[in-house]
Protein backbone atom coordinates (compact mmCIF):
# COMPACT_ATOMS: atom_id res chain seq x y z
CA UNK A 1 0.00 0.00 0.00
CA UNK A 2 2.71 2.38 1.02
CA UNK A 3 4.52 1.94 -2.25
CA UNK A 4 1.44 2.89 -4.22
CA UNK A 5 0.77 6.07 -2.27
CA UNK A 6 4.41 6.98 -2.61
CA UNK A 7 4.30 6.52 -6.32
CA UNK A 8 1.18 8.64 -6.71
CA UNK A 9 2.05 12.16 -7.72
CA UNK A 10 2.27 14.37 -4.69
CA UNK A 11 0.35 17.64 -4.69
CA UNK A 12 3.57 19.62 -4.87
CA UNK A 13 4.51 17.80 -8.05
CA UNK A 14 1.23 18.90 -9.58
CA UNK A 15 1.83 22.47 -8.47
CA UNK A 16 5.18 22.33 -10.26
CA UNK A 17 3.91 20.45 -13.28
CA UNK A 18 1.18 22.88 -14.35
CA UNK A 19 3.33 25.99 -14.96
CA UNK A 20 6.29 23.81 -15.99
CA UNK A 21 4.52 22.09 -18.82
CA UNK A 22 2.67 25.21 -19.95
CA UNK A 23 5.98 27.05 -20.34
CA UNK A 24 7.69 24.01 -21.83
CA UNK A 25 5.01 23.67 -24.49
CA UNK A 26 4.49 27.33 -25.28
CA UNK A 27 7.95 28.75 -24.69
CA UNK A 28 10.60 26.06 -25.22
CA UNK A 29 9.09 23.68 -27.77
CA UNK A 30 8.38 26.58 -30.20
CA UNK A 31 12.14 27.21 -30.47
CA UNK A 32 12.67 23.60 -31.56
CA UNK A 33 10.00 24.08 -34.23
CA UNK A 34 11.60 27.33 -35.41
CA UNK A 35 14.91 25.46 -35.70
CA UNK A 36 13.24 22.69 -37.66
CA UNK A 37 11.50 25.08 -40.08
CA UNK A 38 14.69 27.08 -40.61
CA UNK A 39 15.97 23.97 -42.43
CA UNK A 40 12.87 23.70 -44.61
CA UNK A 41 12.31 25.11 -48.07
CA UNK A 42 9.84 27.82 -48.91
CA UNK A 43 6.87 26.50 -50.89
CA UNK A 44 3.64 27.89 -52.23
CA UNK A 45 1.39 25.84 -50.02
CA UNK A 46 -0.41 25.91 -46.71
CA UNK A 47 1.68 26.10 -44.55
CA UNK A 48 4.24 27.70 -46.90
CA UNK A 49 7.22 25.42 -46.26
CA UNK A 50 8.37 21.93 -47.13
CA UNK A 51 8.44 19.10 -44.66
CA UNK A 52 11.95 18.17 -43.63
CA UNK A 53 10.95 14.58 -42.92
CA UNK A 54 9.62 12.54 -45.78
CA UNK A 55 8.85 8.91 -46.43
CA UNK A 56 9.64 7.77 -49.95
CA UNK A 57 9.80 4.15 -51.10
CA UNK A 58 9.45 3.06 -47.47
CA UNK A 59 12.53 5.07 -46.65
CA UNK A 60 12.46 7.72 -43.98
CA UNK A 61 14.59 10.62 -45.11
CA UNK A 62 15.50 13.94 -43.60
CA UNK A 63 15.94 16.82 -46.01
CA UNK A 64 17.97 19.41 -44.20
CA UNK A 65 18.18 22.47 -46.38
CA UNK A 66 21.01 24.79 -45.39
CA UNK A 67 20.05 27.27 -48.10
CA UNK A 68 18.38 29.72 -45.73
CA UNK A 69 21.47 30.05 -43.57
CA UNK A 70 23.74 30.28 -46.60
CA UNK A 71 21.56 33.08 -47.91
CA UNK A 72 21.94 34.99 -44.64
CA UNK A 73 25.71 34.73 -45.11
CA UNK A 74 25.74 35.63 -48.79
CA UNK A 75 23.32 38.54 -48.83
CA UNK A 76 24.90 41.61 -47.27
CA UNK A 77 21.50 42.90 -46.19
CA UNK A 78 21.26 40.44 -43.32
CA UNK A 79 24.80 40.91 -42.08
CA UNK A 80 24.38 44.69 -42.13
CA UNK A 81 21.03 44.40 -40.35
CA UNK A 82 22.51 42.21 -37.58
CA UNK A 83 25.48 44.52 -37.10
CA UNK A 84 23.41 47.69 -37.11
CA UNK A 85 20.88 46.18 -34.64
CA UNK A 86 23.72 45.31 -32.28
CA UNK A 87 25.20 48.79 -32.67
CA UNK A 88 21.89 50.60 -32.12
CA UNK A 89 21.11 48.40 -29.11
CA UNK A 90 24.56 48.95 -27.61
CA UNK A 91 24.53 52.73 -28.05
CA UNK A 92 20.98 53.16 -26.76
CA UNK A 93 21.75 50.94 -23.76
CA UNK A 94 24.69 53.21 -22.93
CA UNK A 95 22.54 56.34 -23.29
CA UNK A 96 19.85 54.79 -21.07
CA UNK A 97 22.52 53.97 -18.50
CA UNK A 98 23.94 57.50 -18.57
CA UNK A 99 20.50 59.05 -18.04
CA UNK A 100 19.03 56.27 -15.92
CA UNK A 101 21.81 55.92 -13.37
CA UNK A 102 21.67 59.51 -12.04
CA UNK A 103 17.87 59.32 -12.06
CA UNK A 104 17.83 56.07 -10.08
CA UNK A 105 20.44 57.53 -7.74
CA UNK A 106 18.40 60.66 -7.09
CA UNK A 107 15.26 58.62 -6.46
CA UNK A 108 17.00 56.20 -4.10
CA UNK A 109 18.50 59.12 -2.13
CA UNK A 110 15.21 61.02 -1.81
CA UNK A 111 13.25 60.81 1.43
CA UNK A 112 10.91 57.81 1.56
CA UNK A 113 7.67 59.65 0.88
CA UNK A 114 9.02 61.54 -2.13
CA UNK A 115 10.79 58.39 -3.27
CA UNK A 116 7.55 56.47 -3.75
CA UNK A 117 5.99 59.28 -5.77
CA UNK A 118 9.07 59.58 -7.97
CA UNK A 119 9.20 55.84 -8.53
CA UNK A 120 5.53 55.86 -9.50
CA UNK A 121 6.23 58.69 -11.97
CA UNK A 122 8.98 56.63 -13.61
CA UNK A 123 6.89 53.47 -13.85
CA UNK A 124 3.62 55.06 -14.94
CA UNK A 125 4.59 55.71 -18.59
CA UNK A 126 5.44 52.04 -19.11
CA UNK A 127 1.92 51.11 -17.99
CA UNK A 128 0.42 53.24 -20.76
CA UNK A 129 0.72 52.09 -24.34
CA UNK A 130 4.21 51.49 -25.78
CA UNK A 131 2.90 51.99 -29.30
CA UNK A 132 1.29 55.31 -28.46
CA UNK A 133 4.39 56.59 -26.68
CA UNK A 134 6.46 55.86 -29.79
CA UNK A 135 3.77 57.49 -31.93
CA UNK A 136 3.96 60.67 -29.82
CA UNK A 137 7.40 61.33 -31.26
CA UNK A 138 6.14 61.39 -34.85
CA UNK A 139 4.23 64.62 -34.15
CA UNK A 140 7.25 66.12 -32.43
CA UNK A 141 9.99 65.16 -34.89
CA UNK A 142 8.18 65.67 -38.21
CA UNK A 143 9.50 68.25 -40.68
CA UNK A 144 6.55 70.52 -39.84
CA UNK A 145 6.40 69.10 -36.32
CA UNK A 146 6.57 70.81 -32.97
CA UNK A 147 10.32 70.65 -32.47
CA UNK A 148 11.07 72.12 -35.90
CA UNK A 149 8.47 74.86 -35.40
CA UNK A 150 10.09 75.68 -32.08
CA UNK A 151 13.60 75.76 -33.59
CA UNK A 152 12.47 78.01 -36.44
CA UNK A 153 10.65 80.30 -34.02
CA UNK A 154 13.77 80.53 -31.85
CA UNK A 155 15.77 81.39 -34.95
CA UNK A 156 18.10 78.40 -34.54
CA UNK A 157 17.38 77.30 -38.08
CA UNK A 158 15.68 78.72 -41.16
CA UNK A 159 14.35 75.53 -42.64
CA UNK A 160 13.18 72.38 -40.91
CA UNK A 161 15.86 69.90 -39.89
CA UNK A 162 15.12 66.37 -41.07
CA UNK A 163 14.68 64.36 -37.88
CA UNK A 164 11.80 61.91 -38.30
CA UNK A 165 12.66 58.80 -40.33
CA UNK A 166 16.31 58.93 -39.37
CA UNK A 167 18.61 56.99 -37.06
CA UNK A 168 18.45 59.84 -34.54
CA UNK A 169 14.68 59.40 -34.25
CA UNK A 170 15.21 55.68 -33.66
CA UNK A 171 17.64 56.41 -30.81
CA UNK A 172 15.28 58.96 -29.27
CA UNK A 173 12.36 56.52 -29.48
CA UNK A 174 14.33 53.61 -27.99
CA UNK A 175 15.73 55.64 -25.10
CA UNK A 176 12.30 57.11 -24.43
CA UNK A 177 10.54 53.73 -24.43
CA UNK A 178 13.16 51.70 -22.55
CA UNK A 179 14.45 54.19 -19.95
CA UNK A 180 12.09 52.95 -17.17
CA UNK A 181 13.40 49.39 -17.61
CA UNK A 182 16.92 50.65 -16.94
CA UNK A 183 15.92 52.71 -13.90
CA UNK A 184 13.99 50.03 -11.99
CA UNK A 185 16.76 47.46 -11.35
CA UNK A 186 19.29 50.25 -10.74
CA UNK A 187 16.97 51.80 -8.17
CA UNK A 188 16.41 48.46 -6.41
CA UNK A 189 20.16 47.99 -6.26
CA UNK A 190 20.99 51.54 -5.11
CA UNK A 191 18.41 51.29 -2.34
CA UNK A 192 20.40 48.46 -0.78
CA UNK A 193 23.60 50.48 -0.91
CA UNK A 194 25.54 50.26 2.33
CA UNK A 195 25.67 53.80 3.71
CA UNK A 196 28.40 53.02 6.22
CA UNK A 197 30.79 52.31 3.36
CA UNK A 198 30.09 55.73 1.88
CA UNK A 199 30.69 57.35 5.26
CA UNK A 200 33.89 55.38 5.69
CA UNK A 201 35.11 56.55 2.31
CA UNK A 202 34.28 60.15 3.21
CA UNK A 203 36.00 59.82 6.60
CA UNK A 204 39.10 58.50 4.89
CA UNK A 205 39.14 61.63 2.78
CA UNK A 206 37.86 60.35 -0.56
CA UNK A 207 36.22 62.99 -2.72
CA UNK A 208 32.67 62.47 -3.91
CA UNK A 209 33.75 61.43 -7.41
CA UNK A 210 36.29 58.99 -6.07
CA UNK A 211 33.74 57.58 -3.61
CA UNK A 212 31.31 57.12 -6.47
CA UNK A 213 33.74 55.27 -8.72
CA UNK A 214 35.39 53.11 -6.07
CA UNK A 215 32.47 52.45 -3.68
CA UNK A 216 29.05 53.13 -5.22
CA UNK A 217 29.62 51.93 -8.78
CA UNK A 218 31.15 48.52 -7.94
CA UNK A 219 28.32 47.82 -5.47
CA UNK A 220 25.70 48.39 -8.15
CA UNK A 221 27.26 46.12 -10.76
CA UNK A 222 24.34 43.67 -10.58
CA UNK A 223 21.78 46.43 -11.14
CA UNK A 224 23.75 47.78 -14.09
CA UNK A 225 23.92 44.35 -15.71
CA UNK A 226 20.21 43.70 -15.18
CA UNK A 227 19.16 47.12 -16.48
CA UNK A 228 21.50 46.87 -19.47
CA UNK A 229 20.16 43.42 -20.41
CA UNK A 230 16.53 44.54 -19.99
CA UNK A 231 17.25 47.24 -22.58
CA UNK A 232 19.82 45.60 -24.86
CA UNK A 233 18.16 42.24 -25.56
CA UNK A 234 14.66 43.43 -26.56
CA UNK A 235 16.10 46.37 -28.52
CA UNK A 236 18.18 44.05 -30.74
CA UNK A 237 14.90 42.57 -31.99
CA UNK A 238 12.91 45.80 -31.89
CA UNK A 239 10.40 46.23 -34.72
CA UNK A 240 7.90 48.99 -33.84
CA UNK A 241 10.41 51.80 -33.26
CA UNK A 242 12.52 51.41 -36.46
CA UNK A 243 9.32 50.88 -38.42
CA UNK A 244 7.60 54.06 -37.20
CA UNK A 245 10.53 56.40 -36.55
CA UNK A 246 13.35 55.02 -38.72
CA UNK A 247 14.08 55.63 -42.38
CA UNK A 248 13.56 52.86 -44.94
CA UNK A 249 17.33 52.42 -44.87
CA UNK A 250 17.41 51.93 -41.07
CA UNK A 251 18.15 48.23 -41.06
CA UNK A 252 17.26 46.38 -37.91
CA UNK A 253 16.96 42.64 -37.78
CA UNK A 254 13.51 42.67 -36.13
CA UNK A 255 12.20 44.66 -39.08
CA UNK A 256 13.89 42.28 -41.54
CA UNK A 257 12.29 39.28 -39.83
CA UNK A 258 8.89 40.96 -39.94
CA UNK A 259 9.24 41.73 -43.66
CA UNK A 260 10.42 38.21 -44.50
CA UNK A 261 7.39 36.82 -42.73
CA UNK A 262 4.60 39.26 -43.58
CA UNK A 263 5.72 40.80 -46.90
CA UNK A 264 7.72 38.02 -48.56
CA UNK A 265 5.81 35.20 -46.83
CA UNK A 266 9.09 33.30 -46.61
CA UNK A 267 8.63 31.48 -43.32
CA UNK A 268 11.82 29.35 -43.47
CA UNK A 269 14.03 32.42 -44.00
CA UNK A 270 12.22 34.26 -41.19
CA UNK A 271 12.87 31.19 -38.99
CA UNK A 272 16.56 31.19 -39.92
CA UNK A 273 16.79 34.92 -39.15
CA UNK A 274 15.23 34.21 -35.74
CA UNK A 275 17.63 31.32 -35.01
CA UNK A 276 20.71 33.43 -35.78
CA UNK A 277 19.33 36.34 -33.69
CA UNK A 278 18.65 33.96 -30.81
CA UNK A 279 22.15 32.54 -30.92
CA UNK A 280 23.62 36.06 -30.89
CA UNK A 281 21.52 36.83 -27.82
CA UNK A 282 22.25 33.57 -26.02
CA UNK A 283 25.04 34.99 -23.85
CA UNK A 284 23.18 38.20 -22.84
CA UNK A 285 20.03 36.16 -22.05
CA UNK A 286 22.02 33.71 -19.92
CA UNK A 287 23.61 36.64 -18.11
CA UNK A 288 20.20 38.15 -17.43
CA UNK A 289 18.75 34.81 -16.30
CA UNK A 290 21.54 34.33 -13.82
CA UNK A 291 21.03 37.78 -12.31
CA UNK A 292 17.24 37.52 -12.21
CA UNK A 293 17.28 34.04 -10.64
CA UNK A 294 19.73 35.16 -7.97
CA UNK A 295 17.37 38.02 -7.25
CA UNK A 296 14.32 35.74 -7.16
CA UNK A 297 15.86 33.05 -5.00
CA UNK A 298 17.60 35.30 -2.49
CA UNK A 299 16.06 35.35 0.92
CA UNK B 1 20.96 65.51 5.43
CA UNK B 2 21.05 68.99 3.97
CA UNK B 3 19.03 69.52 0.83
CA UNK B 4 21.21 70.57 -2.03
CA UNK B 5 20.76 70.71 -5.73
CA UNK B 6 22.96 67.95 -7.05
CA UNK B 7 23.80 66.68 -10.52
CA UNK B 8 21.65 63.59 -10.08
CA UNK B 9 18.61 65.63 -9.02
CA UNK B 10 18.99 67.80 -12.11
CA UNK B 11 19.18 64.74 -14.39
CA UNK B 12 16.15 63.26 -12.64
CA UNK B 13 14.05 66.38 -13.20
CA UNK B 14 15.12 66.59 -16.86
CA UNK B 15 14.50 62.86 -17.27
CA UNK B 16 10.97 63.16 -15.92
CA UNK B 17 10.30 66.11 -18.23
CA UNK B 18 11.61 63.98 -21.11
CA UNK B 19 9.26 61.14 -20.10
CA UNK B 20 6.16 63.29 -19.67
CA UNK B 21 6.44 66.12 -22.23
CA UNK B 22 5.58 64.00 -25.30
CA UNK B 23 2.56 62.54 -23.52
CA UNK B 24 1.43 65.98 -22.40
CA UNK B 25 1.72 67.30 -25.95
CA UNK B 26 -0.40 64.40 -27.18
CA UNK B 27 -3.08 65.15 -24.59
CA UNK B 28 -3.16 68.86 -25.50
CA UNK B 29 -3.37 68.21 -29.23
CA UNK B 30 -6.19 65.72 -28.81
CA UNK B 31 -8.40 68.77 -28.12
CA UNK B 32 -7.24 70.49 -31.29
CA UNK B 33 -9.95 71.54 -33.74
CA UNK B 34 -7.58 71.35 -36.72
CA UNK B 35 -6.88 68.13 -38.54
CA UNK B 36 -3.29 69.28 -38.93
CA UNK B 37 -1.78 67.95 -35.78
CA UNK B 38 0.85 70.65 -35.47
CA UNK B 39 -1.32 73.70 -36.04
CA UNK B 40 -3.55 74.84 -33.19
CA UNK B 41 -7.04 75.50 -34.52
CA UNK B 42 -8.97 76.04 -31.33
CA UNK B 43 -10.42 73.82 -28.61
CA UNK B 44 -12.65 70.97 -29.67
CA UNK B 45 -13.78 67.56 -28.46
CA UNK B 46 -14.81 66.37 -31.90
CA UNK B 47 -12.06 63.77 -32.17
CA UNK B 48 -13.44 62.03 -29.11
CA UNK B 49 -16.86 61.86 -30.74
CA UNK B 50 -15.28 60.56 -33.92
CA UNK B 51 -13.53 57.91 -31.83
CA UNK B 52 -16.90 56.73 -30.52
CA UNK B 53 -18.23 56.43 -34.07
CA UNK B 54 -15.34 54.27 -35.29
CA UNK B 55 -16.93 50.82 -35.36
CA UNK B 56 -13.72 49.00 -36.29
CA UNK B 57 -11.82 50.62 -33.45
CA UNK B 58 -14.55 49.90 -30.89
CA UNK B 59 -14.69 46.25 -31.97
CA UNK B 60 -10.90 46.03 -31.59
CA UNK B 61 -11.07 47.60 -28.11
CA UNK B 62 -13.69 45.06 -27.04
CA UNK B 63 -11.61 42.21 -28.46
CA UNK B 64 -8.46 43.46 -26.70
CA UNK B 65 -10.24 43.89 -23.37
CA UNK B 66 -11.61 40.34 -23.49
CA UNK B 67 -8.24 38.83 -24.42
CA UNK B 68 -6.47 40.91 -21.75
CA UNK B 69 -8.97 39.84 -19.08
CA UNK B 70 -8.60 36.15 -19.88
CA UNK B 71 -4.82 36.28 -20.32
CA UNK B 72 -4.28 38.19 -17.07
CA UNK B 73 -6.48 35.77 -15.14
CA UNK B 74 -4.73 32.67 -16.47
CA UNK B 75 -1.31 34.31 -16.07
CA UNK B 76 -2.04 35.02 -12.39
CA UNK B 77 -2.88 31.34 -11.80
CA UNK B 78 0.23 30.06 -13.60
CA UNK B 79 2.52 32.83 -12.38
CA UNK B 80 1.51 32.36 -8.75
CA UNK B 81 2.12 28.62 -8.95
CA UNK B 82 5.49 29.28 -10.60
CA UNK B 83 6.51 31.84 -7.97
CA UNK B 84 5.49 29.40 -5.26
CA UNK B 85 7.59 26.63 -6.76
CA UNK B 86 10.62 28.91 -6.93
CA UNK B 87 10.39 30.28 -3.40
CA UNK B 88 9.14 27.32 -1.39
CA UNK B 89 10.06 24.08 -3.13
CA UNK B 90 13.83 24.30 -3.28
CA UNK B 91 15.76 22.44 -5.95
CA UNK B 92 14.19 19.75 -8.08
CA UNK B 93 14.96 18.05 -11.36
CA UNK B 94 14.54 20.62 -14.11
CA UNK B 95 14.97 23.46 -11.63
CA UNK B 96 17.41 25.38 -13.83
CA UNK B 97 15.24 24.94 -16.91
CA UNK B 98 12.21 26.10 -14.93
CA UNK B 99 14.03 29.22 -13.76
CA UNK B 100 15.16 29.97 -17.30
CA UNK B 101 11.63 29.64 -18.63
CA UNK B 102 10.40 32.14 -16.04
CA UNK B 103 13.06 34.78 -16.66
CA UNK B 104 13.79 34.53 -20.41
CA UNK B 105 10.32 35.72 -21.55
CA UNK B 106 11.00 39.02 -19.76
CA UNK B 107 13.69 39.95 -22.30
CA UNK B 108 12.93 37.77 -25.33
CA UNK B 109 12.50 39.97 -28.44
CA UNK B 110 8.84 39.96 -29.39
CA UNK B 111 9.43 39.06 -33.03
CA UNK B 112 11.07 35.80 -31.91
CA UNK B 113 8.29 34.94 -29.44
CA UNK B 114 5.62 35.79 -32.00
CA UNK B 115 7.16 33.83 -34.85
CA UNK B 116 7.96 30.79 -32.73
CA UNK B 117 4.45 30.58 -31.26
CA UNK B 118 2.88 30.95 -34.68
CA UNK B 119 5.02 28.12 -36.04
CA UNK B 120 4.06 26.02 -33.00
CA UNK B 121 0.36 26.63 -33.57
CA UNK B 122 0.64 25.79 -37.27
CA UNK B 123 2.55 22.56 -36.52
CA UNK B 124 0.14 21.61 -33.75
CA UNK B 125 -2.79 22.24 -36.07
CA UNK B 126 -1.25 19.89 -38.64
CA UNK B 127 -0.40 17.17 -36.16
CA UNK B 128 -3.23 17.10 -33.63
CA UNK B 129 -5.83 19.32 -35.27
CA UNK B 130 -5.69 21.93 -32.51
CA UNK B 131 -5.78 24.89 -32.80
CA UNK B 132 -7.74 24.63 -36.03
CA UNK B 133 -7.52 28.34 -36.71
CA UNK B 134 -5.71 31.34 -35.43
CA UNK B 135 -7.85 33.66 -33.40
CA UNK B 136 -8.72 34.65 -29.87
CA UNK B 137 -7.55 31.34 -28.37
CA UNK B 138 -4.09 31.53 -29.89
CA UNK B 139 -3.64 35.16 -28.83
CA UNK B 140 -4.84 34.21 -25.35
CA UNK B 141 -2.28 31.37 -25.10
CA UNK B 142 0.52 33.64 -26.38
CA UNK B 143 -0.30 36.48 -23.99
CA UNK B 144 -0.77 34.15 -21.04
CA UNK B 145 2.67 32.68 -21.67
CA UNK B 146 4.66 35.92 -21.59
CA UNK B 147 2.49 37.50 -18.85
CA UNK B 148 3.07 34.48 -16.60
CA UNK B 149 6.72 35.46 -16.30
CA UNK B 150 5.86 39.00 -15.17
CA UNK B 151 3.29 37.77 -12.64
CA UNK B 152 5.82 35.26 -11.30
CA UNK B 153 8.33 38.05 -10.67
CA UNK B 154 5.79 40.24 -8.85
CA UNK B 155 4.37 37.42 -6.70
CA UNK B 156 7.84 36.03 -6.04
CA UNK B 157 8.93 39.33 -4.47
CA UNK B 158 5.92 39.29 -2.12
CA UNK B 159 6.37 35.63 -1.15
CA UNK B 160 9.99 36.23 -0.24
CA UNK B 161 9.25 39.04 2.17
CA UNK B 162 6.40 37.08 3.76
CA UNK B 163 6.90 35.74 7.27
CA UNK B 164 7.13 31.96 6.86
CA UNK B 165 6.53 31.26 10.58
CA UNK B 166 2.73 31.85 10.36
CA UNK B 167 2.55 29.29 7.62
CA UNK B 168 4.66 26.83 9.60
CA UNK B 169 2.53 27.38 12.71
CA UNK B 170 -0.62 26.52 10.77
CA UNK B 171 1.04 23.40 9.37
CA UNK B 172 2.19 22.37 12.85
CA UNK B 173 -1.37 22.75 14.10
CA UNK B 174 -2.39 20.22 11.46
CA UNK B 175 -3.89 22.37 8.73
CA UNK B 176 -3.71 20.64 5.34
CA UNK B 177 -1.50 22.43 2.76
CA UNK B 178 -4.44 23.43 0.58
CA UNK B 179 -6.15 25.07 3.54
CA UNK B 180 -2.93 26.81 4.57
CA UNK B 181 -2.65 28.20 1.07
CA UNK B 182 -6.19 29.56 0.87
CA UNK B 183 -6.58 30.75 4.47
CA UNK B 184 -3.09 32.02 5.32
CA UNK B 185 -0.97 32.60 2.23
CA UNK B 186 -3.56 33.86 -0.24
CA UNK B 187 -4.78 36.83 1.85
CA UNK B 188 -1.18 37.91 2.45
CA UNK B 189 -0.12 37.76 -1.19
CA UNK B 190 -3.43 39.14 -2.51
CA UNK B 191 -2.08 42.67 -3.18
CA UNK B 192 0.72 41.12 -5.25
CA UNK B 193 -1.80 39.00 -7.18
CA UNK B 194 -3.79 42.14 -7.88
CA UNK B 195 -0.83 44.14 -9.12
CA UNK B 196 0.38 41.12 -11.10
CA UNK B 197 -3.05 40.83 -12.69
CA UNK B 198 -3.10 44.54 -13.57
CA UNK B 199 0.42 44.36 -15.00
CA UNK B 200 -0.51 41.33 -17.11
CA UNK B 201 -3.72 43.07 -18.22
CA UNK B 202 -1.90 46.17 -19.46
CA UNK B 203 0.86 44.07 -21.10
CA UNK B 204 -1.70 42.06 -23.01
CA UNK B 205 -3.68 45.17 -23.95
CA UNK B 206 -0.51 46.78 -25.29
CA UNK B 207 1.00 43.95 -27.31
CA UNK B 208 1.24 44.54 -31.05
CA UNK B 209 4.00 42.27 -32.34
CA UNK B 210 3.07 38.91 -30.83
CA UNK B 211 -0.63 39.41 -31.55
CA UNK B 212 0.16 40.28 -35.18
CA UNK B 213 1.83 36.90 -35.60
CA UNK B 214 -0.70 34.68 -33.84
CA UNK B 215 -4.05 36.37 -34.49
CA UNK B 216 -6.43 35.48 -37.29
CA UNK B 217 -8.77 37.52 -39.48
CA UNK B 218 -11.52 37.71 -36.85
CA UNK B 219 -9.34 38.70 -33.92
CA UNK B 220 -7.85 42.10 -34.69
CA UNK B 221 -6.72 43.72 -31.45
CA UNK B 222 -6.57 47.41 -30.59
CA UNK B 223 -2.79 47.85 -31.09
CA UNK B 224 -3.12 46.28 -34.54
CA UNK B 225 -5.75 48.85 -35.56
CA UNK B 226 -3.75 51.71 -34.01
CA UNK B 227 -0.59 50.53 -35.77
CA UNK B 228 -2.14 50.39 -39.23
CA UNK B 229 -3.55 53.89 -38.71
CA UNK B 230 -0.30 55.28 -37.27
CA UNK B 231 1.68 53.92 -40.23
CA UNK B 232 -0.25 56.33 -42.44
CA UNK B 233 0.78 59.28 -40.28
CA UNK B 234 -0.37 61.30 -37.30
CA UNK B 235 -4.10 61.48 -36.70
CA UNK B 236 -5.93 63.54 -34.07
CA UNK B 237 -8.20 60.58 -33.40
CA UNK B 238 -5.23 58.54 -32.18
CA UNK B 239 -4.29 61.48 -29.94
CA UNK B 240 -7.75 61.29 -28.41
CA UNK B 241 -7.39 57.56 -27.89
CA UNK B 242 -3.94 58.08 -26.35
CA UNK B 243 -5.37 60.65 -23.95
CA UNK B 244 -8.09 58.24 -22.83
CA UNK B 245 -5.51 55.49 -22.27
CA UNK B 246 -3.17 57.80 -20.34
CA UNK B 247 -6.01 59.10 -18.16
CA UNK B 248 -7.35 55.62 -17.40
CA UNK B 249 -3.93 54.25 -16.49
CA UNK B 250 -3.05 57.30 -14.36
CA UNK B 251 -6.35 57.02 -12.52
CA UNK B 252 -5.81 53.32 -11.77
CA UNK B 253 -2.21 53.82 -10.70
CA UNK B 254 -3.21 56.73 -8.49
CA UNK B 255 -5.97 54.71 -6.80
CA UNK B 256 -3.60 51.78 -6.28
CA UNK B 257 -0.93 54.08 -4.87
CA UNK B 258 -3.44 55.76 -2.53
CA UNK B 259 -4.69 52.41 -1.22
CA UNK B 260 -1.15 51.14 -0.70
CA UNK B 261 -0.32 54.28 1.24
CA UNK B 262 -3.39 53.90 3.46
CA UNK B 263 -2.57 50.29 4.21
CA UNK B 264 0.98 51.31 5.05
CA UNK B 265 -0.18 54.13 7.32
CA UNK B 266 -2.59 51.83 9.15
CA UNK B 267 0.18 49.28 9.67
CA UNK B 268 2.40 52.07 10.94
CA UNK B 269 -0.28 53.23 13.40
CA UNK B 270 -0.65 49.71 14.75
CA UNK B 271 3.09 49.44 15.24
CA UNK B 272 3.40 52.83 16.95
CA UNK B 273 2.80 52.96 20.70
CA UNK B 274 -0.62 54.57 21.40
CA UNK B 275 0.71 57.61 23.28
CA UNK B 276 2.50 58.85 20.18
CA UNK B 277 0.29 60.98 17.95
CA UNK B 278 -0.53 59.09 14.79
CA UNK B 279 1.16 60.20 11.58
CA UNK B 280 3.78 62.22 13.43
CA UNK B 281 6.60 60.05 12.21
CA UNK B 282 5.60 60.41 8.55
Amino acid sequence: MLAITQRLPQPRNWVTAIPFFWLLLFFMVPFAIVLQISFAESEIAIPPYSSIVSIEDEMLSFNLNLGNFLMLLEDDLYLVAYLSSLKIALVSTLICLLIGYPMAYAIARAEPRVRNVLLMLVVLPSWTSFLIRVYAWIGILKNNGLLNNLLIWLGVTDEPIHMLHSDIAVYVGIVYAYLPFMILPLYANLLKLDNSLLEAAADLGAGSLRTFFSVTLPQTKAGIIAGAMLVFIPVVGEFVIPELLGSPSTLMIGKVLWQEFFNNRDWPVAAAVAIVMLSLLLIPITLFNRYQLKEMEAR
Amino acid sequence: MAKRFSFSTAVMVLGLVFLYLPMLIMVIYSFNESRLVTVWGGFSTKWYLELLRDEQLLAAIWMSLRIAFMSATMAVVLGTLAAFVMVRFGRFRGHTLFGGMITAPLVMPEVITGLSLLLLFVSMGQMIGFPTDRGMTTVWIAHTTFCTAYVAVVVNARLREMDISIEEAAMDLGAPPVKVFFVIILPIILPALLSGWLLAFTLSLDDLVIASFVSGPGSTTLPMVVFSSVRLGVSPKINALATLIILTVSLFVFIAWWFARRVEQRAQQQLDPPEQPAGASG
